[in-house]
């Protein structure tokens, strides 16, 4: 059984809740008692539906407002697949919240209200999505109850949307009509739609191809910690323990490792299970290596033919998170897969409006949920692919130095000239 | 022709060991919660794969109420004995006789809260900065918002409106003097995800997950063991029953369900069926609407 993480992101009119509802509902991960209490709730709240947000919005402060404040992770599990949602709210800091849950999803789940077409809010998430570099999205075209299942509606917003994605960076685009009120097409086919004839939501997200989704040609090992255990049995073990990032690994092969580009080869690669042949993301292991080299946490083993962008120079696309704006020429602690360097803004090339995708370059002040393309310098080299390479060694984070706070997340932009 | 992929169970595992050797790089003075529950067993047993061949290279944390089933306590002492490591206990016992708390009285009087002290003066005394749970995002509400990397302030307490955003697979543990981290490495997991990776490792764990015969009392629609620190109130009766515990805590809090599985597939087959949450049978989570955020907000686990 594979594991699937998606995210969904709108506000509560577009069915969403409902969508989810019954996605977890029809697959029974609901439990009695969890939906005997929100039935409680909803009653004391006055409300005539049972409302299952009310399954997640955990905090008081959210039951308070009627509101979800923060990514909600539910799970749920067919005999096909497990599934993790990361769902995101839909108005208060949305962006920071979708970026957040798109940062670890192999698929996006896109909402359509058949009786409004494509609105700001669904480019914004398509954006978003895009930026991320999620693999797979699924558009559902939902309330197709309320257009009487046109199929020319369904139609006409497919070829909408399919105009908007071209200005997109994503392949894998699906486009469902659904009910999610009545189950059309969500679990079950819809009876009412018989002009359409790909899968179910559910079919689909349970058989989608993600195996792919790593990369799996770049051979990537950030050292996480070295493993020495000072026993008789293991005297002179000498363990590199990290998870693997890019590309495949095998003993014998030819490694250097980074920033210092001292070479050897890989003697083993070991896990509590026993020595392992081939190891690939998002394995976990320790590798050992034939030559007594120094190495440390935040290097990075690669294959001695593959390297990645050594590099003081970051190029990136940036989305801001915190309440305090960037400062220009200020100086903030960098983390990059296993590394943590210092590094400061050298420059603010344009700014997005994520709702058209216009690049304004004169605006240069980034505050919470903007998005920017942005250079800066670092103290120490990093080992550097592009996020659309690779998600892994292609991402960082910005923590002040003061608050200790995360306050942005970067994409490294390919902008090398090796 | 490989398939370069993992199932769910080895992802969730790699993902789990990527978080604890983080903690271990990234603090000086790590240690594991530990409850003897099934989910800080799992927690151990990823560690101790972890830093294969080398030892845990942190202490077990026990925060002993003192009303313990004495199953767990001689599960404790044998791990710990096997696996080589510290053991650091915090007593609610001491806590008490220093008068750090004071015993709660009245009809549903437990000593659940008086746990975060008797925590929070273990962690300052060992001077621990991040202590790392077996807590699941899928247990309960409060608990579905949890960060992997979990920043408490200088007097231990959880702010939920405020957490520090988790992007792609990089913590950020970076704090003041003073602050410590709570880390969950198997937030992702379910209480099935964790039952099958018992099963599949064949981990040893104690024998009340397992059905057995049991003197216990019928109270808040659970059956309640009889232990030394209950009393009878009227019209209730002790009764002798084949039970067996989803979850472990205090015994005095702790219900049981009737149930005849006394194998890990059976236990596996039940959770597959049961259309129950696995904290419904304990009383800490029932006070109100809220009480697991209230009690995380001021320190708990």
């Amino acid at each position: 059984m594979q594991l699937l993480r998606f995210t969904t992101a709108g506000s509560v009119d577009d069915g969403k809740s409902t969508l989810i509802g019954r996605l977890l509902y029809d697959s029974k991960s609901i439990f009695e008692d969890q939906l005997a209490a929100v039935q409680l709730s909803s009653e004391r709240k006055g409300l005539g539906h049972v409302d299952l947000s009310l399954l997640t919005d955990g905090l008081r402060a959210e039951r308070e407002q009627g509101i979800t404040i923060d990514v909600a992770y539910r799970y749920f599990a067919t005999p096909k697949r497990k599934f993790i949602i990361a769902d995101t709210p839909g108005h208060i800091q949305y962006t920071r919240n979708m970026v957040t849950g798109a940062s670890t999803a192999n698929l996006a789940l896109i909402l359509v209200d058949a009786r409004n077409g494509i609105v700001e809010q669904t480019c914004r998430h398509s954006f978003i999505a895009s930026l991320l570099q999620i693999p797979h999205l699924i558009v559902c075209i939902n309330k197709m109850d309320l257009v009487d299942y046109a199929e020319d509606r369904f139609n006409q917003i497919v070829e909408e949307y399919t105009e908007f994605a071209s200005k997109l960076d994503v392949t894998d685009i699906r486009y469902i009509p659904i009910s999610a009120l009545n189950g059309d097409n969500v679990v079950n086919r819809s009876e009412n739609m018989d002009w359409y004839q790909g899968a179910t939501l559910l079919n689909t997200l349970e058989t989608i191809h993600i195996a792919s989704d790593y990369n799996h040609i770049d051979g990537r090992f950030p050292v996480q910690t070295i493993i020495r255990p000072h026993s008789d049995e293991y005297h002179d073990y000498r363990g590199y323990a990290g998870r693997v990032a890019g590309g495949i690994f095998r003993p014998g092969d030819k490694v250097t490792v980074l920033p210092s580009g001292l070479s050897s080869k890989i003697k083993s690669i070991d896990t509590f299970g026993g020595a392992v042949e081939e190891a690939f993301p998002p394995m976990s292991v320790s590798i050992t290596l034939e030559d007594d080299i120094d190495i440390s946490r935040g290097d990075m083993i690669v294959k001695q033919n593959n390297q990645p962008h050594v590099s003081q120079e970051v190029d990136m696309m940036v989305c801001w998170l915190n309440n305090r704006p960037m400062q220009q020429g200020a100086k903030y602690y960098l983390r990059h897969t296993s590394r943590e360097v210092r590094s400061v803004i050298k420059e603010v090339v344009y700014k997005i409006d994520i709702n058209t995708l216009h690049r304004m370059e004169g605006d240069k002040e980034i505050k919470m949920n903007d998005i920017a393309r942005v250079r800066l310098r670092t103290t120490q080299p990093l080992m550097l692919d592009a996020y659309r390479k690779n998600r892994s060694t292609g991402s960082l984070i910005l923590v002040d130095e003061s608050t200790n706070e995360t306050v942005a997340a970067g994409m490294v932009v390919d902008s090398f000239n090796n | 022709m490989h398939k370069y992929y993992l199932n769910h169970l080895q992802e969730l595992e790699a993902e789990a060991i990527f978080v604890i050797r983080e903690v271990v790089a990234q603090f000086d003075k790590p240690g594991i919660l530990f409850s003897g529950g099934k989910d800080s067993i799992v927690v151990t047993h990823l560690a101790k794969k972890a830093f294969w061949p080398a030892k845990i290279p942190m202490p077990l944390i026990h925060i002993d109420t003192g009303h313990n089933f004495p199953e767990t306590m001689a599960f404790r002492d044998n791990l710990v004995k096997e696996l080589g490591v510290q053991l650091i206990v915090g007593s609610v016992e001491e806590s008490l006789r220093k008068g750090r708390v004071k015993e709660e009285t009245g009809i549903n009087a437990s000593r659940n809260a008086l746990q975060i002290t008797t925590l929070l003066d273990a962690i300052e005394e060992h001077k621990i900065d991040a202590a790392i749970g077996g807590a699941r995002r899928d247990e309960e509400k409060a608990r579905a918002k949890e960060r992997f990397f979990s920043h408490r302030d200088d007097f231990g307490q959880w702010d939920p409106k405020n957490q520090r955003p988790e992007l792609w697979n990089i913590f950020n543990g970076r704090k003041q003097m003073g602050e410590h981290f709570r880390v969950f490495p198997i937030s992702n997991w379910t209480e099935m995800d964790v039952w099958n990776y018992i099963k599949e490792q064949n981990i040893a764990i104690p024998s009340l997950y397992f059905a057995h015969q049991r003197q216990v009392i019928y109270r808040d629609n659970t059956w309640l063991p009889l232990s030394e620190f209950v009393t009878l109130r009227q019209g209730e009766s002790v009764e002798e029953k084949q039970i067996r515990f989803r979850t472990l805590g205090d015994i005095t809090i702790t219900g049981g369900i009737e149930s005849d599985a006394d194998t890990l597939e059976k236990i596996v087959a039940e959770v597959a069926a049961v259309r129950s949450t696995e904290r419904g049978n304990r009383g800490d989570d029932k006070r109100s609407e809220t009480s697991m955020e209230d009690r995380k907000k001021l320190g708990y686990f």
